[in-house]
């Protein structure tokens, strides 16, 4: 019963009972029309057989007198089917005619009778059927009337017939019906049901569950697909989630644990205060790398969720190109390598400065810090535009990131250096890259002429 | 070394409060604590101190709204807001709010000193001086000229810069993030020791050829201009 109920509530079932009643309306519409249509041609029909033989009986009368007409009457009357014939004196009484009973009353007047009427015929005489007829009365010169009329029986039966059909039809329409509900409407619940109990497992936290596809691409086939694309998606980004926590987990736990160690080291084996102190100022650099990357990693998320847009303004990255150049030359020479720029002066576009800067910065950085100690000291830092774009690129002679890498470097914590012997949190170029998302711009990895790496971080142009 | 300036911290974690509270004491600072926005909004009204330190999330009222009440009353000690907001935009909004400085926190109790030290010097100090001088080294801000005993020392305009900052602050520590933010405008967190390389290379210039050092690096804090000779005198 409660299966029923279900049943009721699904769509498939409710659309095929809505078309139910609503061809059943039709359908008794309908056969009403036809049926009234036929009544009526049927009727005129008689009416007009009736009338015509009125007018022979007047021309028989005319030229025969009376006995002519009842010769007529008498042998049409024998004949099977035949009509009905009535001579009457005007009285009413029944003089002649195939007719024992009539209607009282129809005989008096002249002309059609108003509505159908009842009537018996000798051959009928004793049982009860009486049947219903058309007649015209007409009265002839020495005053008898003479009925002629047709039995109504055909219509009638014809009328029966097509409301049996109709009965017919409509049981035929609502099993119909009934096996559409039952084949769409549990097929369709069926499936539904299949859906949510995948749903609910994928809840349950399996996400590797699919909803499922039977491959006919009706609606449930593609609602399916979509939503398998979404928790394809969704999965992805899980993924990703959770190996930026197993990073974070790595990048922050490690030097946790070092701090840890390092103060349990210092006050079981410290001989003075000498060893004291040094424990302490590394306890205290350990702790700095470790708000290093944790402010980074804020940066990120803050510049990711777009909290700086509103300190959007001007900026003149030509020169903000050149101040980084300036910050970071010094550092470069140091490490014996050659910091040159190539910056097309004045062009402007709409962002943050602090951001920009801080990006450029990490990369001539990176540059610094990869290209240190390759044969070609030269890094390069160009300014230029391109079609519909600002190209500002930091390109380095250094070892440089194999094609298949580039893009996992861009991720947070990615460092292709596994041992991650040199400094830095992994976090520099995901920086970068939320910079440019932030500016609605890309982070580019090419290959230096020559070998090595050349990022680019490529603006829109402003419209001026 | 600072005579006895007084300053006001309003913070409402206690621990982190004693704790500078006795650090500032130790170098000489005397240190007032309100624990609360209401509480420190009255008493940075009834008495003088040199320097505010402002933490941004307060009960009862928050530090930007303080500091915006206290300019509004006509009442300009410098303030300097810390916070656990971070970087950029909230920087910008503390400043807008009538702040004179912005530290995020956790911050090395180094950097704090020496901000509220520039902070609380900068009251005092007309900033008008056209002519710099520490010991027998010479900066003119008008010429755009450096002369250490009466010989010019030619300087990138960076440089100059540089020089002048520390300069103006002479006698007190520099951080490397003060020298980033007001040298080059820039308030990241420069990863490498990139601002070591520009004061070593003006360290260079300005003592190659001379016998006394002026240019001191302080140990896990940053630097100080001073004129050894005199500063002991």
């Amino acid at each position: 019963m409660s299966r029923l109920r279900v049943l009721w509530r699904t769509t498939a079932v409710r659309l095929s009972a809505l078309y139910l009643l609503l061809f059943s309306l039709c359908a008794l519409l309908l056969v009403v029309y036809v049926t009234a249509m036929s009544q009526r041609l049927l009727t005129n029909q008689t009416r007009e057989a009736v009338a015509a033989e009125v007018d022979q009986i007047e021309t028989i009368y005319d030229r025969g007198g009376i006995a002519g007409v009842l010769r007529t009457l008498e042998r049409r009357a024998r004949q099977p089917g035949a009509n009905l014939y009535v001579i009457a004196s005007p009285a009413g009484e029944i003089l002649a005619g195939n007719v024992a009973w009539l209607e009282p009353g129809l005989l008096d007047s002249e002309g059609w009778s108003s509505k159908p009427f009842l009537y018996q015929r000798y051959s009928e005489e004793g049982n009860a059927d009486k049947h219903l007829a058309l007649a015209e009365v007409m009265v002839l010169p020495n005053g008898l009337h003479v009925l002629v009329g047709r039995d109504m029986q055909e219509p009638q039966k014809f009328g029966g017939l097509v409301r049996h059909a109709l009965m017919v039809a409509l049981g035929i329409m609502g099993v119909g019906a009934l096996v559409i509900w039952f084949v769409i409407g549990r097929n369709a619940l069926s499936r539904i049901d299949r859906m949510s109990h995948a749903t609910t497992r994928i809840m349950a936290g399996d996400l590797s569950q699919r909803l499922p596809v039977n491959g006919s691409g009706d609606e449930f086939d593609r609602l399916s697909e979509s939503l398998n694309a979404m928790l394809e998606r969704i999965e992805k980004l899980n993924e990703g989630l959770r190996q930026v926590s197993d990073n974070i987990a790595h990048d922050l736990k490690t030097p946790l644990t070092r701090l840890r160690n390092r103060a349990e080291a210092a006050l079981a084996q410290s001989a003075g205060e000498e060893d004291y102190r040094a424990s302490l100022e590394n306890t205290i650099a350990e702790s700095d790398q470790l708000i290093r990357t944790f402010n980074a990693l804020l940066m990120i998320s803050r510049v990711e969720a777009g909290s700086a847009v509103a300190e959007m303004s001007l900026v003149n990255l030509s020169q903000s190109a050149e101040d980084c150049v300036e910050l970071y030359e010094p550092l470069a020479e140091e490490q014996a390598l050659t910091l040159t720029s190539e910056i097309l002066p004045g062009i402007v576009t709409h962002g943050n400065r602090e951001l920009i800067g801080q990006a450029l910065g990490n990369l001539i950085d990176n540059a610094i810090k990869y290209a240190a100690g390759a044969t070609d000291p030269v890094i390069t830092v160009r300014l230029a535009t391109r079609a519909e774009a600002i190209l500002v690129s930091v390109a380095d002679h250094g070892p440089g990131i194999p094609a298949d890498k580039r893009e996992a470097v861009l991720q947070r914590f990615v460092r292709l250096d596994e041992s991650r012997s040199k400094p830095g949190t992994g976090l520099g170029l995901s920086l970068v890259v939320a910079v440019m998302e932030l500016h609605g711009g890309t982070l580019e990895l090419t290959e230096t002429e020559g070998g090595g790496l050349t990022v680019s971080m490529v603006f829109p142009r402003l419209d001026t | 070394m600072v005579a006895h300036m007084k300053i006001l911290m309003i913070e409402d974690d206690l621990e982190a409060a004693a704790y500078l509270t006795k650090a500032f004491r130790e170098v000489g600072i005397l240190c007032d604590h309100a624990s609360d926005g209401e509480s420190g909004l009255f008493m940075a009204r009834e008495n003088s101190y040199d320097v505010l330190l402002v933490d941004r999330m307060l009960p009862r009222r928050d530090g930007l709204s303080l500091i915006s009440e206290l300019r509004a009353s006509d009442i300009h000690t410098p303030a300097l807001i810390l916070s656990a907001l971070g970087q950029v935009d909230d920087r910008v909004t503390g400043l807008r709010a009538g702040g004179d400085d912005y530290l995020p926190k956790p911050y090395a109790f180094n950097e704090l000193l020496a901000r509220v030290e520039v902070l609380g010097r900068r009251k005092g100090r007309p900033e008008q001086d056209m002519v710099y001088r520490v010991g027998d080294l010479e900066l003119d801000r008008l010429s755009h000229t450096v002369r250490r005993q009466g010989r010019e020392i030619p300087l990138q305009p960076r440089e100059f810069r540089l020089l002048e900052y520390l300069m103006k602050n002479a006698g007190q520590v520099v951080t490397r993030t003060m020298l980033l933010e007001n040298v080059w405008d820039y308030h990241f967190d420069p990863q490498t020791n990139v601002i070591d390389v520009h004061v070593s290379r003006l360290r260079g210039k300005i003592e190659k050829d001379f016998d006394t050092p002026l240019l001191r690096t302080v140990r896990g804090a940053g630097y100080m201009i001073k004129d050894e000779g005199r500063a002991e005198a």
